[in-house]
Formats: C-alpha cells, sequence, structure tokens
C-alpha cells in the first residue's frame, strides 16, 4: 500500500504553491519606511545592553548590578541587560581598557548589530583613571572603540548610570 | 626539624608586627607543610621570592623570603599545592622562576604587555606574537569542551571558564585569569603609602574597605604608628558594614541562580537601603577612599540612619532563611552541590566564609582580637547551603558588632602622622570574602619599595576547580556564586 503511494507522490506535482514573484522595488521601499516607522514608535524607548568589564575592580559593576535591584527598577524604563552582544543596542563598558581586555573587547563590538552605541562608564573607562599609565592599560573605552556617552564616577551611583542610559535613550527617540 | 624552626633558623629582616626570616635556597627546599603551617600567599621582588604562611596553632603569621640567583628559586608548589598560582604569576611578573614546579604556564601574562617580567627590574621587550593558552587536557569517551568567557553572559568581571564535559557532567574545569591585569602594584611602588592608598582601594571593588585597611595598617606597622582610637573604630565598622553589604549580595545571588527571585529581590532592597545609609553616614555607598594609612578620610554622620537599615536587615534575616529552608526546589540546588572535599580544604587553607563553611576555624579578625574564638561560626557541609548559611549567619553577627559599636563611638582624632622614614610591615584583615593580606617594604624616604596585596581568591579559584567535579554544568553557576572569587583581586 505504501510504496505507490510514494510513487504517486514522487511523480506528481508537490501540494506547495510557488514562491510568489519578486515583488516590485517601490513596493519594498514603502514596506521598509512604513516597518521602521512602527518599529520606532513601538521599539523606540527600548533598549538592550550588553556590560562589557574591560578590566574593572567590580566596583562599577556592584552599582550596574544594583540598578537592577527593586528600587531602581531598569526595566520599567526600556532598558534590560542582555546576556549576548548580538542581542544588543548599547555596549555598557567598565574598566580602563587592559591589554588582556582589548581583543575580546573589539571582539564584542564586531558582533554587535547596527546601530550600536557605546557607553564608556566609570573613571576608568573615561580615560584610565587612577590606572592610566600602566604597561597593562591601554587607557580608556576611547582607545579601542569611539565612545558615544561618557557617565564619570567612581563608581557612578545607579541614579547617575540610570540619567546617561534616560539622555542616551531621549537623543535617540 | 618542623618548618617553623627552620623558618626562625633565618636570619629576621625586621617585619613588624610579624617577623619576615631570609632563608638559603635549601631551608626554602626543606619547608613542607605540618606543624598546622598553612601558606598564605607567594610573591617577588626584585632579586627575592618571599611568602607568607600562618601558624594555625599560635595564630601568627610568619614570612619568609630566599634569594633568586639567577631568576630562579626552588618550588613550594610540589608540597603546597595552593603555590603553584602564585608561582605562575611569580615568573610573569617579577621573572623567577620556581623550579620543579608543578605548573610553568604563564597565568596573568597573555603575551599582550609589552614587556616581560614587569616587576623584574629588568623587564625585556614582550617578543611579538600572542600564544594561545595551553589548557589542561580530560581524556575519555566522549569527553567534550566548552569554552566560557573571558566576556560572561551576566554582569560580571571577566575570566575564561574552559569545561571539559561527559554528558552533563564536569569532567575538569581550568580557570584562566588575567584579563583584568591592571599593573597595580608597578603603579604602587615609588609613591609614599597616602598616595598610593587609592590603588589598594581599587584592587577589588567589593572589598574597598578591606584592602584598604590592610594596605593602611602594613604601613601604620612599618612606621610604627597608630591610628587613634575612633579612626580604629571607625574602621572596624566600615569593614563590618561592607561585609554586610556583600553577604547580602551573595545570599541574594546565589539565590537568583536557583531561579528564587524572591529572596533575591528581598537581599537586594535590604543592600540598597544599607548603602544608602552608608552613603549618608560616609559620603560614599561603597567607602571607597575612605580608609588610608594612618587615618579615616571622614568622620561617621547620620549614625541613627545606618541604625535604621541595620534593623531592618536584622527583622528581615531570619524569615529569609525561613523562605529558604522551606523550599524544596532551592533546598535540591543547593545541598550537596559544589562540595569541597576535606583533604582539599585542608591542602589549601582557603579563608573566610569558603573556609569556615568547610569547617576551618579560622577568621583574621581572631589575630587581632577583633572576634573572641567562641565566637567563631562554623559550617561542616562545604557546599553550597554551607557557604549560604555561613553568609546568613555572619550577617546576623556583623549587625550585632555594629549595634554595639556604634552608639558607643570614642571620641578622639582621625589621623596620625606618618613620618617620612623606613620600615616593613604586615597585615591580615578579614574581609567579607577572608583574609586580604598586604605587605610593603618603605625605603629611608618613606616611599613604598615593594608591595603586595593578596586577595583570599587566590586561594578559592583552584578550589573552584576542584569543587565543580562531578556536579552537572548548569550547576556551575550557583557553586561559582557561592565561592564568589575575585578576578579583579587575583589579576592586579
Amino acid at each position: 500500500m505504501l510504496i505507490p503511494r510514494l510513487l504517486r507522490r514522487l511523480l506528481s506535482r508537490p501540494l506547495t504553491d510557488p514562491a510568489p514573484r519578486p515583488t516590485a522595488p517601490e513596493i519594498i521601499s514603502e514596506l521598509r519606511a512604513r516597518l521602521e516607522e512602527a518599529s520606532h514608535t513601538r521599539l523606540g524607548r527600548s533598549l538592550s545592553i550588553r556590560q562589557v568589564d574591560a578590566g574593572s575592580c567590580n566596583g562599577c559593576e556592584l552599582e550596574i548590578n544594583a540598578l537592577q535591584n527593586v528600587a531602581h527598577d531598569l526595566e520599567r524604563f526600556g532598558l534590560r541587560f542582555v546576556a549576548s552582544p548580538r542581542h544588543a543596542d548599547i555596549l555598557l563598558v567598565t574598566g580602563p581598557l587592559t591589554r588582556n581586555m582589548a581583543e575580546a573587547l573589539t571582539r564584542a563590538r564586531a558582533a554587535t548589530p547596527e546601530p550600536c552605541w557605546v557607553v564608556a562608564l566609570g573613571d576608568c573607562a573615561v580615560d584610565g583613571g587612577v590606572f592610566r599609565g600602566s604597561y597593562a592599560v591601554l587607557g580608556g573605552v576611547e582607545a579601542a572603540l569611539p565612545v558615544d556617552l561618557v557617565i564619570p564616577g567612581c563608581p557612578p551611583t545607579p541614579e547617575q548610570i540610570l540619567e546617561g542610559l534616560l539622555a542616551l535613550m531621549d537623543a535617540n527617540a | 626539624m618542623n618548618p617553623r624552626a627552620i623558618l626562625e633558623s633565618g636570619m629576621e629582616m625586621g617585619c613588624r608586627p610579624w617577623p619576615r626570616f631570609m632563608l638559603d635556597a635549601a631551608r626554602w627546599q626543606a619547608l613542607a607543610p605540618g606543624e598546622e603551617l598553612s601558606l598564605l600567599g607567594l610573591w617577588g621582588e626584585v632579586g627575592f621570592a618571599h611568602a607568607a604562611f600562618l601558624d594555625e596553632a599560635r595564630m601568627e603569621v610568619l614570612l619568609a623570603s630566599v634569594p633568586a640567583h639567577d631568576g630562579r628559586v626552588p618550588a613550594l608548589s610540589p608540597r603546597w599545592p595552593s603555590a603553584a598560582l602564585f608561582e605562575r604569576a611569580l615568573a610573569d611578573l617579577w621573572a623567577i622562576t620556581a623550579e620543579g614546579g608543578t605548573d610553568a604556564r604563564p597565568f596573568l601574562d597573555h603575551g599582550r604587555w609589552p614587556l616581560l617580567g614587569p616587576l623584574s627590574g629588568r623587564a625585556t621587550p614582550q617578543p611579538p606574537g600572542v600564544t594561545p593558552m595551553e589548557f589542561l587536557p580530560a581524556i575519555g569517551e566522549g569527553v567534550h569542551i566548552i569554552p566560557v568567557g573571558p566576556i560572561h553572559a551576566g554582569v560580571i568581571e571577566p575570566g575564561h571558564f574552559r569545561f571539559h564535559i561527559q554528558g552533563e557532567i564536569i569532567v575538569r574545569l581550568e580557570v584562566r585569569l588575567g584579563y583584568t591585569h591592571k599593573g597595580t602594584l608597578s603603579l604602587i611602588q615609588g609613591k609614599p603609602p597616602r598616595a598610593a592608598a587609592r590603588f589598594a582601594a581599587r584592587l577589588s571593588g567589593d572589598s574597598t574597605v578591606a584592602h584598604s585597611l590592610a594596605f593602611a595598617r602594613a604601613a601604620e606597622a612599618a612606621l610604627g604608628v597608630e591610628v587613634p582610637p575612633r579612626a580604629f573604630a571607625l574602621r572596624a565598622a566600615m569593614l563590618e558594614l561592607e561585609r554586610l553589604h556583600n553577604h547580602l549580595n551573595d545570599l541574594g545571588f546565589i539565590a537568583n541562580d536557583a531561579a528564587f527571585a524572591v529572596i533575591h529581590a528581598r537581599c537586594g532592597w535590604l543592600r540598597e537601603g544599607l548603602l544608602r545609609a552608608i552613603a549618608a553616614a560616609f559620603g560614599h555607598r561603597l567607602m571607597m577612599d575612605r580608609v588610608l594609612p594612618g587615618a579615616v578620610a571622614q568622620d561617621i554622620a547620620a549614625i541613627p540612619g545606618l541604625l535604621v537599615a541595620l534593623a531592618q536587615v536584622a527583622a528581615e534575616l531570619p524569615g529569609l532563611l525561613a523562605q529558604y529552608e522551606s523550599h524544596a526546589s532551592l533546598q535540591d540546588r543547593v545541598l550537596g552541590t559544589g562540595v569541597m572535599t576535606a583533604a582539599l580544604v585542608q591542602q589549601f587553607a582557603p579563608g573566610g566564609v569558603v573556609g569556615r563553611a568547610a569547617g576551618r576555624g579560622f577568621d583574621a579578625r581572631l589575630l587581632t582580637g577583633e572576634l573572641a574564638p567562641e565566637a567563631l561560626i562554623l559550617q561542616s557541609s562545604a557546599d553550597v547551603d554551607a557557604r549560604w548559611r555561613q553568609r546568613h549567619a555572619e550577617a546576623l553577627q556583623s549587625i550585632e558588632f555594629l549595634q554595639a559599636l556604634l552608639p558607643a563611638l570614642p571620641d578622639s582624632g582621625l589621623s596620625v602622622t606618618l613620618p617620612p622614614q623606613g620600615g616593613e610591615g604586615v597585615a591580615l584583615v578579614e574581609g567579607f570574602r577572608g583574609e586580604c593580606l598586604a605587605w610593603m617594604r618603605l625605603d629611608g624616604g618613606g616611599v613604598i619599595e615593594a608591595c603586595m596585596l593578596r586577595d583570599p581568591s587566590w586561594l578559592h579559584w583552584p578550589l573552584l576547580e576542584a569543587a565543580v567535579i562531578g556536579n552537572i554544568v548548569a550547576d556551575f553557576p550557583i557553586i561559582n556564586k557561592s565561592i564568589n572569587g575575585s578576578y579583579s583581586g587575583v589579576d592586579l
């Protein structure tokens, strides 16, 4: 029973419809414009952040983590931390840029889709901070990547970090 | 000859308050564990290697040194396995080879610094090209590798974890650190203690008070000065506040790694209240740069607010313990997970929560009389659960200390003048992670000639590698969090 049915199917036309003809380019560009508008309305106030420690003392990480506690509740502003740079809109970089982390940081940036904003968080990320001039430190984040926003402090308080991130969101809304 | 007698047969080098003995290579070679002599740390200086030991019977620190002829010293790692990591750093930073050591691979040096042996006094240019690190192998049917990091999925410090896995079970883990190496020791050298204190404060941000205090005490010991009573008491208060806010953090994050959000949320809230009260009292949420050699930077303000925050934590901690104990889903994740064997705990002699959760009765506050021996809290099961409970009990104890200390602060000045003179000092301070060691030698002008800051995590990372063996990969985060080693503290 089975074999004749298989043969029939093999020799007959597939049930699936053929693919549609290519759409006219003008329709595509119109759709693209509409999509951009819609995504801006829907996603414009939502940014995903990938944090990268490029050599910090972990003080900045403590305050970034505090940003996620119930008192600050970062997510209510549409800001959330993601596990992969591939899901990120913002690279939030802390620490003086150590020579041992420079490659990892530039690779994380390469893995982040455009548009991407780089935020240097903490005095060390701004210009190397107290570690500037060490044989093991290249300087601030700018030594490897163009920086869009700087949030100084040692470490900046959660309120200061939040202020900086919200300003970035407003500037790009 | 017992090891203590070998040490004391060397020439005394005038370190305070604990002595440092200069040994020849033969006597250094003859040092072996025994008589409850555990290794605290090993580091270098131009022309010498230094080691710190703890005499657990007498509760005393002993330092030993050996000259590095042609950049070589006999290794300690065949007798003290915990020396292996230090010996790798000794080669990377001071270009001193530990002959006969168990592991000669680079550790902090990833081949990316411009110099080889940056602290050796005869640094040579690093040859171009980066050699990938060789990881220890695991052989067997179906073994595969999971490389993780240096950038991890969460908001944490960078490090590379190389897992060898069979099915779901971890066969071997190797941790590669050094990513946050900032050249801290090189920046400290050549500065007077006051100017160099900011580097001790930033060795590991979460232990900023503990490392600053160890650094300050070592400088004060070297110069033979003591801070006034109020400064002494304020330092003790800051140390306990740091322990408390970090223990709250860890209690929450361990529960979070078992997806138990309630405890994480409550601990985060309690810690935030405490940090705000600390900021009002000391002007900085983490109390960074508040402990300086010979001083505290500012007097305390807003004590009532601190006491209110402490009372809130004290009121809620018992309820959190009840929640922790009464949820099978959480207990299932922590009980029997990440166990450290008694043999390894004895060999590595880890300090802090990790050691005390495994029944090792050591706390650096015992050395200075800040903690009475009968007040020492211990657990025995050496698993994630024991480490959670240890933190919970210590948090309550810290609150008790603070509630007694804060209303009764002595009146006095806050600083003492540091004479610009030479000397050598060592200090051991119990941070939230364990004992932070600081050693320094000042030249005749009061400038730091040689220095070491040894974070307790040096002894914890190898034990993490051992504790995860036989556990499932999915339990790694919770085991790691329960130990909570500092990356930056070890990376220097």
